[in-house]
This record gives C-alpha cells, structure tokens and sequence, in this order.
C-alpha cells in the first residue's frame, strides 16, 4: 500500500489548504518560461487550468478533439454552479457546502479535498463574473441564485439553463487570450493516443492529428489530463458523443491507477429511448421535477394514453414511497424508482420504458393561483388553462420547447415521458492532494479524476469542481512538483521513450484497420453499452455482473476480429477515431464490473440488489467499504486493488433517509 | 489620417461610406423629388421652371451639386467593389440556395438593383442635366418642363424610367433602413418606426418619380 | 413512430481539401420519423460501412444543440428547413416521404472544407484570440457581488454570449460574413462594465481579425439572424458598428 499516498497536509481541516498553499515550493519567472506542460481537455478543467497556467508565465500546450476547444463537453451541463457564497444569507458556509458535498456522495469521498473545493468555490464565482460570464442577476444587479438537490439552502449559481455553456465560454476566452498572446499553443482534432513516460515520470504524450492521421510526439515538464467522463461506455448517455476513457485508459496502462470506476450517476429525467437508433439521450433538467408530478398507472400493461386513465387509477410512486421529499428525493434514488416500476410491467409510451413527468397539475395550480391575483370571480377553465401554461412557459419554457422538439409531443398538453439515464462518473484517475495520479508528473482534473463526490454527486458540483481544479488548485498544486524540475531541460523527442510509445500507437492503428471484419464500430458499442447498462447500470448483483465479465471478454476478442474500419489511415476517419475509443470502453466496462463486484455494498450510484434494506433502500457497509478502491493494470483483464482508507475526523457518519 | 484610411478601408468602413452617401442621396432625393412633384400643380410647369431656375443658378445648391456627384461617384465606386468583394468569398457556390426562407430578394440583390440604378441614372442624367448644364439650348421658351414633355413621349423611355424607379424603390426599401443600421441606430424602441418609414419614404419616392413619365406619355397633365 | 420514410439524398462527398469534390445521390428507406438528421446519417454511414464504402464525414457531438459543431447546409439552409434549432436538433418528421434532400457543408472562403461535410471554423477561435476576452488573471477578481449590473443589461448580454460559434450566419450570409458570431462577442462584453473598459480596443481588434480570415461584408440581409440557432440579434452588429467607429474616431 506504499503506492498510494495522499499527500494531504498535516493541521486541522479548515487550515490545511491555507497553510499548505503559502509553503508549497514556488517556480521564480525565469523559470516558468522553461517549463513546459502537456494539457489535454480544453473543458471546464483544462481551459481554466490552461489559462491559468500560462499567465503564471509557463509553456503550455493544449489539445482538444473537437474543432475548437469552445466545444469541450462542459457546454452542455445546463442547472447551476455551487458556490458557499452565502449571499441569499440563509446560513450557507463553507463548512455546509463541504458537508453537504460529504454526505450527498454517500460518505465515500475524502474530507480534506472536499473542504478544500468548498473553501475555492467563492473565488471561481469572483473569477467568472470578472471575465463577463452573464450570471443570471436580480432586479437590483446583484447575482440570482437557485436551490439544487440534496440541499437547503440557495447557493447554485445560474445563467438560464445554459450555465456550463457560459462558463466554458469564459474559460475559453482566457485560454484564447493566452494564445493570441503566443503562451498558449492550441492543438484542434487533435486525439491523445498515449501518455510517454521517461525514468518513470510522465514527459509528453503522443497524439493524432485527426485531419491529416500524422502522429506528434510532444514532450511537457507535466502532463494534465483534462479529458472529462467515461459515461459513454454505456452507449447510451448525456455525454457528447465523442466523450471517452482514451487519455485515462492510456494513462492507467502506463501505471496510472484508477479509482472508483463503478460510481457511476444515473439521472433520472432524460428523454427515453425512440427506437434502436437512438444515439443519445437528453438531459431534462433536474429542475422540471420542483413542480412536475411523476406517475405510471396502477394497472400493468396499461395501453390507454395517459390522458385518459383517471386519477384513481394513477399511482404516484415518489410520493407514496418517500411522503417527505415526494418528487424532490435525490438522484439515485428517483432513477431506481423509475426502473423498479418499469422492470415490474408498470411502464409507459411504446418501449413499456419510460415514466410520465406531469405538469397537467401544475398548470391548474399556477392558473388559479394567477386568477387570484388578478381578483377573477369565476374563472373558466379554459382561462385557468391559459394562465397556468403561461406560468410555466417562463418558467421551464425552453425545456418543454426541447421536449418537443426531440418527441414531437406538445408537454402542455399531454405529460411528458422520462426515463433515467447515464449521465456522470464519479470514478476516475486516482489523484492525490495536489491532483498527482500514481505517475510522477502526470496530473488529472475535473471529471476525469476520481473526484471529490464519492459515490454520488450533487447537482451542480462539477463545474464548481472543475474550475476550482484548474483555476485554484493546480496553478498552486503544480509547484510541488515543477520546483523540482527546473533543471531538467526540454528534452528532445527523439528520445527512445517517444519513439517507442509512437511505434506502439502506430501499429496498434495499423492492426484496427487491419482487421478488415464484418462490424462496423457501433454495431460492439451498442452491445458493450448494453451489458453495462442491463448489468453494471442502476442495479447490479454478483451472479449478473460475474456473467458480464465473462460476456465483455468474450465481445473484446469478437471486436478485435470483426470489427470493420473503411477509409484511410492518413486522412480523417471518424471511424478509426471511434474504434479506438470503443477498444478501450471494453476494457474499462470490465474493470467497472470488476470493481463492483468487490465492493459488497450499496452506495450512491452503486446498487448491489444484495444488499439493500427490507423497503429497497441502498445499505452501507462502513465497517468493510470505507475506503477508495484505486486498481492498477497488471495486464489484460488483471488489475491489483489498493485501497485508500476513508477516515472521517470531522464528519459522523450517517445513514442518508429521505422518508 | 492613416487610422480614418484604415478605418474606412476595414469591412465596416466601406458600410459606413455606404451608408453616409445613400442617406445622403436619399435627402436629395426628398428635394428632387419635391420639386418635381410641382408638374403636378398642373400649372403648365410655372412652378417647376421657376425652382429649376433657382437650382441653376443658387450657389450653394450648385456647390451641393458637385457634393452630390461626389457622393453619388463614391456610392457607386464602393457599392460595386463591395459587390464584387462580397461575391469572392464563397468560391464554391451552393447547388441548392433557399434565400426567400431568410431574407427579402431585394435585400439581396442590392448590386444588381444598384447597378439597375446606374444605367438608369446614365439615360436620365443625359435627358435632362445634359440639357440643362452642358448645352445652350435651354431658353426661356424651351424650358426644362418642355423638354420633359419631349422626352416622355417615348413609350421606350417611359418604360426604361418606369424600370428605373422600381429599381430604385426596392433598392431604398431595404438600403432605407440598412443605412440606420450600418451607422449602428438600432434600437428596439425605435427601429419599427425607422422601418415603416423607410418603406413609406420608398414607395412613394419611386410612385411619385415613375408617375411623371407616365403623367407627360398619357397627357395626364399639360 | 409516425412511419417510416424513404429519402433520395444528394450528399456532397470530397476527399479532403486538396481534391475537387461532387454530389452523390444516395437511397435510404424505412427511416423513422422520431430520428434526428444526424442519426439518419448514422443510418446511411452504417450501410455504407457495411457495403465497403467510406461513410459520410460529418462534424457534431454533443448532439443537443449547444456545442455547435454540427454543420449541414440542408436543401438550401443552414441547419436545415426548421428556425431556431441546430442540425443534430433537427427531426427526420420535418421532412415528407419521397423527399430528395440536398446536403452541403457550410461555403465560405473562411472555412475550407476538410473532407465532406466536415470545414474548418478555425478562423472564429483566432477571431476572439484577437479580443474576445476580458483581460483579467486568475486571481485578479474582486467580490462578484460588488459589481451591480442591471438586469437588463445582463440578460442582453447573457442573449448575445448565447450564440455557439456554429458558423450558420456565416453559411447563410450571401457575403459568407461573419458579423453577427463577431458583434455578438462585442456586444455580450461592451454590454457589462467588466468588459467595457477594452470595447474600443476589443472591437478594432476583432473586426480587424474578421477581415483578414477573409469573411465578407455585411449587406444587412438579415439571413443570418433567420438562420442562427440561438436567436442571436442584428442588434448586436449595430452595437458592435456603434463600438468600431467610436473607437477608431475618438481613440488618440
Ligand atoms: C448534459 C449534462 C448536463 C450537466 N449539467 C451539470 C450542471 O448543471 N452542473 C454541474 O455542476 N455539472 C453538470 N454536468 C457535469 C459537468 O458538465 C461535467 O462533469 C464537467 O463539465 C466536465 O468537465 P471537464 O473539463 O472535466 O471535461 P469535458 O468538458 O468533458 O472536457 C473534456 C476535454 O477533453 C478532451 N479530450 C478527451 N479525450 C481526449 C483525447 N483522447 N485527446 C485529446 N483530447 C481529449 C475533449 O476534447 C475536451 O476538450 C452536466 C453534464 C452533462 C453531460
Ligand atoms: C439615387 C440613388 C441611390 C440611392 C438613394 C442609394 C441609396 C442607398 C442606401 C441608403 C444604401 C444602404 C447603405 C447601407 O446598407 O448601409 C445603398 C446601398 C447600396 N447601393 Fe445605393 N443608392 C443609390 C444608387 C446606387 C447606385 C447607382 C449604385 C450602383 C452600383 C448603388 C449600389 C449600392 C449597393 C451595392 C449597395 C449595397 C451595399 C451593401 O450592402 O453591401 N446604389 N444605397
Ligand atoms: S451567431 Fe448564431 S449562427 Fe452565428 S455562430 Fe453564433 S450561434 Fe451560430
Ligand atoms: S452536435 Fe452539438 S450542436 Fe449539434
């Protein structure tokens, strides 16, 4: 257990970062300009950290898949930013946001980074506001805030349903501010392929140009993976659809341990599948369930439309399962409801997989409500209709217009259909304190580390998360390393290392393309994403997930002789691109198995049917599974478990009950 | 001055001069058109002859004159180089275009319309201010309001003006309020109104101007 | 699950940005009205996978609407025949059955094509590295709640940083000009007080930026405000005009 150190700071919680901050070593100027380093993800985490970094005065380089780094996944994130801004003065602190943080991921994350995350977050909202992210604000111009899940006071921050969009944008405009000024070096479709690690510490990385399908070497000081989550192992999710594992897998090859893979955040109000093909799937926000009503009818197999099935005969789960949070339970626990009235023959719409959301309520409420405050005797229900569907048009407006868009049904007028659906992985790159993986030199941010949300993550947590990674965390963090690398100068690529990792990327390439099959790419990943979901997904037991082991091994080997890639090497080829990714989702999809298999307990996003209480609830097991379970690959299909022990000095530990 | 050249020169500039010159010319249009209106007092040309006589011979209006010339040279230099900058930058055209799914065609096709313009401006400047500046042959008995009368009972001229007008009516019904626009006068409160008036101003500019020719070919006035 | 559609598309197909390229015209059958253009595509490229034939390159991601990247020119449109909604957006009921739909990447001297479908908007990141930004360090920022700023002001802002750099307006512009993406920068920073103290020099800066990537001049048409997804405004062309000519008459 050597291996896994923390490197949390010595000095009681509230003080740790403060005084680790002021003595970890610094890097003079001159020497920055020396310096290099390797960013991958130009997301939330990689373009604050990027910027950062390069107005501290070192050599960056950035590299994105997309065409622009603007494009990054965190633009779709739409709910909120968590801040302890306390400006609603309804008793917010640090000290809350940083206990809420603990106990919304199921006591299974580290005290200290957690705190840490809490006590940044004010500075990220300075931060964003300074570069002219348009928050949403009051009358009187000061910033708006909303409440989010799993809390109770307001501290979210917002810019409409748009707010990861914004604040990419504002990332991206001081990333590209360093690049105008010549610090910044931008790599567009640009695919990181492997990480080169030299006398054990992490130098560079190989990359392919997706246009021309030349592969760079690029050497860095350090190397920062910014590369967000491995949802898209599912097939199916919220992810954008070139989100992937790649940089991650790649890095934990090269000894990189990861952590946590099988806490994975399930959402429960995403538009449900059409048909086979489906190629993702849409978020609603979370906010839609503040005032909807979610029921199936009591009558299995129900084939009337929901319409016309009469009150009686509706049965409003949530609400008669959990009468204290009702439709507000949180997310784990709204997404396992859905499945478990589904899976017993209670499900909606055609695919018998969905649930209905309903504002046919609502608009009656909000309409008698408006009639009162416009003194009308007598409304007619038409008028009552009218004024309630105006009420929630500017509430949720742009919502029921996406809804509408993608099923073609008008939610005014018939209740919308959910389902739940991948949405977020809390697993990742093991990191310590100062985001460092298990590779000397070779840091992870945002998503794609192990995070600090434990088994389950709040709503509007990540991009708190992954701006305080990369505008407050690393920029300081980096140091402890970097001061000792000053007298290392740039190396040459053409060293033995780099050379040695292309040749190895190259042929892994040539032998994809070589395969010349009968299946095209997604014909494995819709498979893939099927064993994970049915068995890996919102519940997961030891015969179902032994099974799927077997089945994911036994899809590897098809894959790697079926599997049919047109085009050319040498040219952009989204199929190649996509081909490799899928390779390395099958075997991350058998660790994920793997590790939920070990963990004998249920937890946040991890439901083992085994152990649950006798009403269905998740049971903890605190005495056996408290702690982070970090894997190392040995070799295919063999990873060593290390487990970092979870200690709680200033948390008690609690069963989380939502009756 | 090297900052006003380049300025000018950058793609906004170009649209300001754009849009100075044509509001420029559409206020002499407001005067021309003006006093052209008095043919129809029916008064056998008295008024008209009598402003056209003023025009002649006020030396501001004839130092406006050649202000307006300069302006209408500068409209048309920079209308056509933008046109034709415009045009190079989609080398490869589109097989399929929807353009009424977006914008009005006029709005689109202010070159042509302007170029349209041109030709008509060529014939009409050669009819009258010809006549009127550049021979002698303008005397009391012959005056411009005869002269017009001559001109107009052509049925090929009175089409060509005819033409001419509504070439010139679409082409202020969009440059109208684009101008606004170009000089950066958009403002929700006011833009409609900017709007309907623009079209208001165009289509009875150009009615007004194509009902002349029409007025002398049918004998509608003496 | 309306029915099934059958489709004729004429796809433009290129190689890559060194060779010339043509239509080709392509039969699909038993489309489902509940699919998106993009995954009918993903229908299409499937078979052609499948036949041997390299399948249509096309860019896109996140497929709902806001990361920007999906580009088709659909029968004549930028992002086809619906306002306010991006390629991946648009649904497969939107068309007829028997319906030929005609496919083009965007056309403009600014975005070469790089292969099919699939350009190069590059030019739009090196415009907002020209002054599409705010220049404020890490660290630098003070209390965000000591700036009051009107409502008002920052929801129109907030209307103008909407847009996501998809280069429809650029598509639909008969001068492939790309002034509304750039006023819409200007404007979303001149609009709050963080970001007026640079909006002269922003403007100047970016609209000279513009020019040099080659986009055309503004013929106020009005194509590109129809067209954007995100519903962004003339107005902001005139502000950023407004901030361009004071800037470059008033500075010393
Ligand atoms: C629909 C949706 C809504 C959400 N809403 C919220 C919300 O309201 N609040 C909240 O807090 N969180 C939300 N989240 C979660 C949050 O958005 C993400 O966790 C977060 O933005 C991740 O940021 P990131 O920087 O880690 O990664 P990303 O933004 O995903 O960026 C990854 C980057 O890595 C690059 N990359 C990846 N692999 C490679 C490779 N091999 N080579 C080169 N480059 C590579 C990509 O190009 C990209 O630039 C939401 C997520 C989704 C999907
Ligand atoms: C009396 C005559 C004319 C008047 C009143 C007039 C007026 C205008 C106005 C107001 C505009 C709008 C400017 C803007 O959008 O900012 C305009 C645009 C234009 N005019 Fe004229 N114009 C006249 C003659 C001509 C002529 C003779 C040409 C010759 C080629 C011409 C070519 C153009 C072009 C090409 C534009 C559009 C420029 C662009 O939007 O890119 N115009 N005109
Ligand atoms: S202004 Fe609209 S059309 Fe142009 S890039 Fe932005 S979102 Fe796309
Ligand atoms: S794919 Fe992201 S906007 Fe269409």
């Amino acid at each position: 257990m050597t291996k896994l150190d923390a490197k949390i700071p010595e000095g009681s919680l509230a003080e740790k970062w403060t005084k680790y901050r002021s003595s970890v070593p610094l890097v003079n100027p001159a020497n920055k300009r020396s310096l290099e380093i390797v960013i991958v993800g130009s997301g939330l985490a990689g373009a604050s950290a990027a910027a950062s970094l390069a107005e501290l005065g070192y050599k960056v380089k950035v590299f994105c898949f997309q065409d622009s780094p603007r494009r990054a996944h965190s633009i779709a994130a739409q709910g909120g930013i968590n801040a302890a801004k306390n400006y609603q003065n309804d008793g917010d602190s640090i000290y809350r946001l940083f206990y809420d943080t603990i106990k919304g991921g199921d006591y299974r994350s580290r005290e200290a980074n957690v705190h840490r995350l809490a006590e940044v977050s004010g500075s990220i909202i300075d931060q964003c506001v300074a570069q002219g992210v348009p928050f949403a604000r009051e009358y009187g111009g000061l910033l708006s805030n909303r409440s989010f899940g799993g809390t109770q006071v307001q501290r979210t921050f917002y810019a409409a349903g748009q707010t990861g969009q914004q604040l990419l944008l504002g990332a991206y405009s001081s990333l590209q501010r360093q690049v105008g000024m010549g610090n910044v070096k931008m790599y567009t479709r640009h695919e990181m392929l492997d990480v080169v690690t030299i006398d054990g510490k992490a130098r560079g990385i190989i990359a392919r140009d997706s246009v021309t399908g030349a592969l760079e070497r690029h050497f860095g000081h350090a190397v920062l993976l910014c590369t967000g989550g491995y949802g898209n192992v599912f097939y199916l999710s919220t992810n954008a659809m070139g989100s992937n594992v790649t940089a991650a897998w790649k890095a934990h090859k090269k000894g990189a341990f990861i952590a946590n893979p099988c806490y994975t955040q399930i959402h429960p109000t995403c538009i449900p599948v059409s048909g086979d093909h489906q190629s993702k799937l849409t978020l609603m926000s979370e906010s839609l369930r503040n005032d909807g009503r979610i029921w199936v009818p009591k009558k299995e197999n129900d084939t009337r439309k929901a319409n016309e099935i009469p009150e009686e005969e509706r049965d409003y789960y949530l609400e008669r399962r959990y009468p204290a949070f009702g439709n507000l339970v949180p997310r784990d626990i709204a997404s396992r409801a859905a499945k478990e009235r589904c899976d017993a023959g209670f499900g909606v719409g055609a695919s018998k997989m969905a649930v209905y959301l309903d504002y046919a309520a609502a608009i009656i409420r909000y309409g008698q409500g408006e009639a009162n405050k416009h003194n009308m005797q007598n409304p007619s229900y038409e008028e009552i209709q009218a004024m309630g569907k105006a009420v929630v048009k500017e509430k949720y407006g742009n919502l029921f217009d996406m809804y509408k868009q993608i099923t073609g049904e008008d939610p005014y007028e018939v209740p919308m259909r959910i389902y739940p659906a991948v949405h977020y992985t809390m697993g990742g790159l093991w990191v310590d304190y100062n985001l460092m993986t298990t590779v000397p030199g070779l840091y992870a941010l945002g998503e794609a580390n192990f995070s600090d949300h434990g088994a389950n993550r709040l709503g509007a947590s990540a991009l708190m998360q992954g701006l305080a990674d990369g505008y407050f965390v690393i920029p300081y963090t980096i140091g402890a390393y970097l001061a000792s690398e000053i007298r290392t100068p740039a190396m040459s690529t053409d060293s033995a290392p780099f050379v040695a990792a292309e040749k190895e990327v190259r042929e892994r390439l040539e032998t994809l393309m070589n395969i010349k099959g009968n299946k095209p790419v997604d014909y494995f990943h819709k498979r893939l994403g099927k064993i994970m979901w049915d068995e890996c997904g919102m519940a997961r037991s030891e015969k179902g997930l032994k099974a799927s082991i077997k089945e994911i091994q036994a899809l590897q080997k098809e894959f790697w002789s079926d599997v049919k890639i047109p085009g050319e090497i040498d040219n952009l080829n989204p199929e190649l691109e996509k081909a490799g990714r899928v390779a390395d989702f099958l075997e991350l999809g058998e660790l994920m198995c793997i590790d939920a298999l070990d963990r004998n307990e249920s937890c946040g996003g991890h439901f083992r049917t085994e152990y649950q209480t006798e009403d269905g609830e998740a049971l903890r097991d605190d005495k056996n599974y408290a702690y982070v379970a970090a894997w190392e690959y040995e070799k295919q299909s063999t990873f060593k478990l290390h487990k970092e022990e979870l200690k709680y000095e200033n948390i008690k530990i609690a069963q989380r009950s939502y009756k | 001055m090297a900052w006003l050249a380049k300025s000018l020169n950058s793609s906004l500039g170009k649209k300001l001069i754009m849009a100075i010159t044509g509001l420029f010319l559409i206020s002499f249009l407001l005067v021309h058109c003006g006093l052209n209106a008095t043919i129809f007092l029916n008064d056998g040309g008295a008024a008209f002859n009598e402003g056209a006589e003023f025009m002649a011979h006020n030396p501001i209006i004839r130092t406006m004159e050649i202000v307006l010339f300069g302006g209408l040279l500068l409209h048309i230099f920079d209308g056509l180089r933008l046109w034709l900058a415009n045009k190079k930058k989609r080398p490869v055209a589109y097989a399929v275009v929807d353009g009424a799914a977006n914008s009005k065609w006029y709005s689109r096709s202010m070159g042509l319309l302007g170029t349209l313009l041109l030709i008509f401006l060529i014939v009409h400047l050669r009819h009258f201010w010809y006549f009127s500046r550049l021979t002698n042959d303008l005397t009391e008995t012959h005056t411009l309001y005869n002269e017009m009368q001559i001109v107009f009972q052509s049925p090929i001229v009175v089409l060509i003006y005819v033409l001419g007008c509504i070439s010139l009516g679409y082409h202020l019904l969009h440059g109208f309020q684009s101008a606004f626009q170009t000089m950066g006068w958009n403002h929700p409160k006011y833009t409609p109104t900017i709007k309907t008036i623009g079209a208001i101003y165009s289509i009875i500019i150009a009615a007004l101007f194509a009902a002349m020719p029409i007025a002398f070919y049918f004998n509608l006035i003496q | 699950m309306e029915g099934n559609l059958n489709l004729t598309l004429k796809i433009w197909r290129q190689k890559n940005a060194r060779v010339a390229g043509k239509f080709e015209t392509y039969q699909v059958s038993g489309i489902s009205t509940d699919m998106s253009f993009l995954e009918m595509i993903d229908v299409l490229n499937n078979r052609l996978i499948e036949e041997g034939d390299d399948p249509v390159a096309f860019d896109h991601d996140c497929r709902e609407g806001i990361c920007g990247m999906c580009s088709m020119y659909i029968n004549g449109r930028p992002h086809g025949p619906n306002r306010g909604v991006t390629t991946c957006q648009l649904h497969m009921r939107s068309f007829k059955d028997g319906q030929t739909i005609t496919v083009e990447p965007w056309r403009s001297s600014a975005f070469p094509v790089i292969k099919d479908l699939v350009v190069n908007r590059s030019a739009f990141d090196r415009i907002i590295a020209a002054g599409g930004f705010v220049s404020v360090n890490t660290g630098n920022a003070q209390d965000a709640n000591s700036l009051p700023i009107p409502k008002e002001n920052a929801d129109q802002a907030f209307a103008a940083a909407a847009c996501i750099g998809c280069g429809a307006c650029v598509a639909a512009c008969k001068n492939a000009s790309a002034m509304l993406f750039t006023s819409a920068k200007i404007s979303q920073l001149a609009l709050l007080p963080q970001g007026q103290v640079e909006a002269g020099k922003r403007a100047e800066a970016m609209v000279a930026q513009m020019d040099e990537e080659g986009f055309g001049a503004c013929s106020n048409t009005g194509a590109c405000e129809a067209e954007c997804p995100k519903g962004i405004s003339l107005e902001n062309i005139a502000r950023m005009n407004r901030e361009y000519f004071s800037s470059t008459f008033s500075s010393k």
